[in-house]
């Protein structure tokens, strides 16, 4: 059955330390962080630290940055390229999911809540574990595939027009803020796809060079790796990078019922 | 069954090579739920009166029978198919064979019981 409530040892405990500004600092900012140690036993807490806003960069990754360099170095999260390419940071902020270095402190107010992106397991703090996302891009085949030949010195070539159906697809950066928004990944992520892979698994339905279509929409083809997604659109709402993953569904569906006739 | 690695535990039992015929159904149905469900508004209201004997009378037309045959079987369908997703949403493990078993048996008979009832007023004596 689905579950509604966290297990024991995943209620967040009223333990929180408090880290408070210092002094002089002017323009304070409150961030209530998640913090969850594999080691210690304890159960979850949040943590709230006090930044001067004066004294850090305009957005959530540089405040990160700043507690973990400057008042907590126990701070655990990822981060690689600050400018919303890599996809590390990807965490829920202030309720929603998206990108902590391409989120603006300014757009917030009062306390900012961090919390690691929702219903994945946690690893630390606001590290998830990707293992179980991964394995279902790989299960995807998320790479171009013939029946003919590879042509021999030359490239595979693709008009214009044929490469404008993958904008909008090829910018997904599998960050996971779309899938671990979605009430269907959260209750049936053991064998739905999700918004993220089934994005991806359409960017090669759509490729014109990729000869697999059919094989590709066999895999897909189940109550539970695709018709799960019941448009509820979560997904396209919090992608950081403004893609449509439900639009991406939709086409897919769309295909399945041109093959069924 | 290739439990034992994560890529395993997502290729499962497979796909079940099924889903689309049950997606289109439900839409096939939702669309027809609109139209018949739109006359039958209609119809109750254009009703002289909606006592026993004009509705009896009015249901005794084959142009109002046959709709009320049509809608009756559509919104039964179209209920079993939506209550389905549910139980395959929160429902896991062997409990939704069960669940599956339940549904399909109310939305049956009771999809029975009112083609029954439109039968027996359309068909009996007068």
């Amino acid at each position: 059955m689905a579950e509604f409530s966290l297990p024991a040892n995943s209620k967040i405990s009223s333990a929180g330390k408090r880290y408070p500004a210092p002094a002089g600092a002017k323009n304070v900012r409150a961030f209530k962080i998640y913090r969850w140690n594999p080691d210690d036993g304890a159960n979850p807490r949040y943590d709230t630290y006090e930044i001067d806003l004066d004294e850090t960069g305009p957005m959530v990754l540089d405040a990160l940055i700043k507690i973990k360099s400057q008042v907590d170095s126990t701070l655990t999260f990822r981060r690689s390229c600050r400018e919303g390419i890599c996809g590390s940071c990807s965490m829920n902020i202030d309720g929603t999911n998206t990108l902590a270095c391409t989120k603006a402190i300014a757009d917030m107010d009062g306390e900012v809540r961090i919390l690691p992106l929702p219903h994945m397991e946690v690893i630390k703090d606001l590290v998830p574990d990707f293992k179980h996302f991964y394995a279902q891009y790989a299960s995807i085949k998320p790479w171009l595939q013939t029946v003919t030949p590879n042509p021999s010195g030359e490239e595979r070539i693709q008009s214009v027009e044929d490469r404008g159906k993958l904008d909008g697809l090829y910018e997904c950066i599998l960050c996971a803020c779309c899938s671990t928004a979605c009430p269907s990944y959260w209750w049936n992520s053991d064998k739905f796809l999700g918004p993220a892979i089934l994005l991806q698994a359409y960017r090669w339905l759509a490729d014109s060079r990729d000869e697999m279509t059919g094989e590709r929409l066999d895999a897909l083809e189940d109550p539970f790796r695709l018709y799960r997604c019941h448009t509820i659109m979560n997904c396209s709402n919090v992608c950081p990078k403004g893609l449509n993953p439900a639009k991406a569904i939709a086409e897919i569906k769309i295909m399945m019922l041109e093959r069924a006739g | 069954m290739g439990a034992g690695t994560d890529l395993g535990r997502v290729r499962g039992l497979g796909a079940a090579k099924d889903g689309v015929h049950h997606w289109w159904l439900q839409r096939v149905t939702a669309v027809a739920n609109i139209v018949l469900m739109l006359w039958f508004i209609y119809s109750l209201v254009a009703l002289p009166s909606l006592d026993y004997s004009s509705v009896t009378a009015w249901l005794r037309q084959p142009v109002a029978a046959v709709p009320m045959l049509l809608l009756i079987v559509s919104v039964f369908w179209h209920f079993r198919l939506g209550v389905q997703v549910f139980i395959e949403d929160y429902v896991h493990g062997r409990l939704r064979i069960l669940a599956m078993l339940a549904l399909n048996f109310y939305a049956l008979a009771g999809g029975a019981a009112a083609v029954f009832a439109v039968l027996k007023i359309a068909l009996g004596a007068a």
